[in-house]
C-alpha cells in the first residue's frame, strides 16, 4: 500500500524527509505501518509519544488498567486529571491530539492467552511495554508464532534492557527459558524505578522499531542493550538461538501462547489483607521489608527483621509462635516464608499483596 | 584469580552495589562464582534459576571456565515497564 502523504504531512515530517535514511518513501512506509504496544505505562509513554509524532499510521494501544497516582511519577503520557481513567483510553486520545494523522486502537481488555494471537496479527510490530512477565513471555510467544517482531524493553531502579527478538534471531525465551518465582508482581511497584529511566529506555525501544518499519540500521537482534542510568553506561551482551529453546529452538515444545503461572504462589499458605487485623489476635507479625522501605514505622506488636538479615537472625524467632510473614508488596515475604518453613517453622503464613494491599484498608498505617 | 563482577536489576539489589571483585581458584567456573556470591548472600537463591550470567559481554552457560580478569554479567529477568 502506497499513502499520498498530504501537504500538511509533508510539513509536519518535514525533519524526516530532510534525512536520506528516510525520505519521502520512508515517512510514507511509516503512514502505513501498523504497531501494537502493549502496556501504556512508563515505556508505554515516550513509545507512544515518539511514534505518535513519528507518524506511524495506525497504533494499537492494548492496557487494562487504569492511571493511578503513583503512575504520574514516570508515565508522561497522562496528566494528574486523568487519574482514575482507563489508560488505554486516555493514552489514544493524546496520541490522536499528538498527531491527528494516527489512528490509535484504545485496546481496554487484558492481553492474555485467548486474545495474544489474534492482536499480534493485526500489527507489523510489537512493541513490550508491559510490566508483568507473565504478559512478557505471552507478547513473545504470540509475535514468534504470528512472525512478527517483538521490540523488548524492561526497566529496574537504574537499569534497563532492550532487545529485539525477530525471525532472523533468538526470542525472550532463548535469553530467558526459566520464569522468576513470585513472577506476577509488577516490578515497579516492589522495587521501585527512576522515573527518567522510563523516557530513556522507552526512547531507545521507539527508535528500534522504526528502524525496523523503516528496514534501516542494524537492529538490536541478539544483542541485549544494558543501560546503567546510575553510572552513565551501556553496554551490550550478545546471544544466539538456543537449540534448547522451547518455543523457537529444534524441538520446540509449544505451538500456542502460554500464559505462564505462578504455582509458588499456590503452595504457599496466605492471608489477604482484609484479614490481617483479625489475624493478629492470635497471629504475631514479621515485618521483612528492608530498613530504607520501613522509615515510617511498622504495626504495633509487629517485629522487624529485614529480609537480608533474615537467616543471621533465626535464632530471635520463636518456633512456637505463628507468624504472619509480610514484605512491602509480598515477594520477599514469599521468599523470607519459605525459608522459615526450611528451617523447621511451621506456623507461617505469607500475608498477600504485601503492607501495600493493607495500608490500602487502613489510613492510620503510615506507609508509601 | 580474580574476576571482575557486575550485577544488574534484583541481583544488584541484593548485592548492594553495582561491581565488585571476586577472588576465585584457578579453574573455577561461571557456576563457582555464583556459589561464592550465594554463600554470602542467601537470598540470591532465590534469582538462581532465572539469572543469566554473560562472560566478556557473552551470554554463557554455568560449567564456562573463567579466566583472570573476566567480566561476568548478571543479569536477572527485569520485568518493570
Ligand atoms: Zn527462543
Amino acid at each position: 500500500m502506497i499513502a499520498e502523504l498530504t501537504a500538511r504531512e509533508l510539513r509536519r515530517y518535514s525533519r524526516h524527509l530532510l534525512i536520506p535514511e528516510i525520505g519521502l518513501s520512508g515517512q510514507e512506509r511509516l503512514a502505513t505501518a501498523r504497531v501494537l504496544v502493549v502496556g501504556a505505562g512508563g515505556l508505554g509513554s515516550p513509545v507512544l509519544q515518539y511514534l505518535a509524532a513519528a507518524g506511524v499510521g495506525r497504533i494499537g494501544i492494548a492496557d487494562d488498567d487504569v492511571v493511578d497516582e503513583t503512575n504520574l511519577q514516570r508515565q508522561t503520557l497522562f496528566v494528574t486529571s486523568d487519574i482514575g481513567r482507563p489508560k488505554a483510553e486516555a493514552a489514544a486520545e493524546r496520541v490522536r491530539a499528538i498527531n491527528p494523522f494516527v489512528g490509535a486502537d484504545a485496546i481496554g481488555a487484558r492481553f492474555e492467552q485467548r486474545n495474544a494471537r489474534a492482536l499480534v496479527a493485526l500489527y507489523d510490530v510489537v512493541l513490550d511495554c508491559s510490566d508483568r512477565f507473565p504478559t512478557r513471555y505471552l507478547v513473545n510467544d504470540a509475535c514468534v508464532l504470528e512472525g512478527k517482531p517483538d521490540v523488548y524493553a524492561s526497566i529496574f531502579r537504574f537499569d534497563g534492557q532492550v532487545a529485539v527478538f525477530t525471525r532472523d534471531g533468538p526470542c525472550y525465551r532463548c535469553l530467558y527459558p526459566e520464569p522468576p518465582p513470585s513472577m506476577s508482581v509488577p516490578t515497579c511497584a516492589e522495587g521501585g524505578v527512576l522515573g527518567v529511566l522510563a523516557g530513556i529506555v522507552g526512547a531507545w525501544q521507539a527508535n528500534e522499531a522504526l528502524k525496523l518499519l523503516l528496514g534501516i540500521g542494524e537492529p538490536l537482534v541478539g544483542r541485549l542493550m544494558l543501560i546503567d542510568a546510575l553510572s552513565a553506561r551501556t553496554r551490550e551482551v550478545h546471544f544466539q538461538r538456543d537449540v534448547r529453546c522451547v518455543l523457537c529452538g529444534e524441538s520446540p515444545k509449544l505451538d500456542d501462547a502460554i500464559e505462564i503461572r505462578d504455582e509458588e504462589q499456590e503452595s504457599i499458605e496466605e492471608i489477604d489483607a482484609c484479614e490481617l487485623r483479625a489475624a493478629l489476635q492470635e497471629w504475631r507479625l514479621l515485618d521483612v521489608r528492608e530498613p530504607h522501605e520501613a522509615v515510617l514505622g511498622v504495626l504495633p506488636g509487629a517485629l522487624h527483621i529485614p529480609a537480608s538479615r533474615l537467616d543471621a537472625s533465626l535464632h530471635e524467632l520463636d518456633s512456637a509462635q505463628r507468624y504472619i510473614v509480610a514484605c512491602r508488596v509480598g515477594v520477599k515475604s514469599r521468599w523470607a516464608t519459605r525459608r522459615l518453613r526450611e528451617a523447621g517453622f511451621t506456623r507461617v503464613r505469607h500475608l498477600r499483596g504485601g503492607l501495600l494491599a493493607y495500608a490500602a484498608q487502613d489510613e492510620s498505617f503510615a506507609f508509601f | 584469580m580474580k574476576v571482575r563482577v557486575l550485577a544488574f536489576a534484583r541481583v544488584r539489589e541484593v548485592l548492594e552495589d553495582g561491581v565488585r571483585s571476586l577472588e576465585l581458584r584457578e579453574g573455577a567456573r561461571v557456576a563457582d562464582a555464583w556459589s561464592a556470591l550465594a554463600a554470602e548472600k542467601p537470598e540470591l537463591a532465590l534469582l538462581a534459576s532465572s539469572t543469566r550470567i554473560a562472560q566478556n559481554g557473552r551470554l554463557v552457560e554455568l560449567g564456562e571456565v573463567l579466566h583472570e580478569g573476566d567480566e561476568l554479567a548478571l543479569l536477572p529477568p527485569s520485568g518493570g515497564g
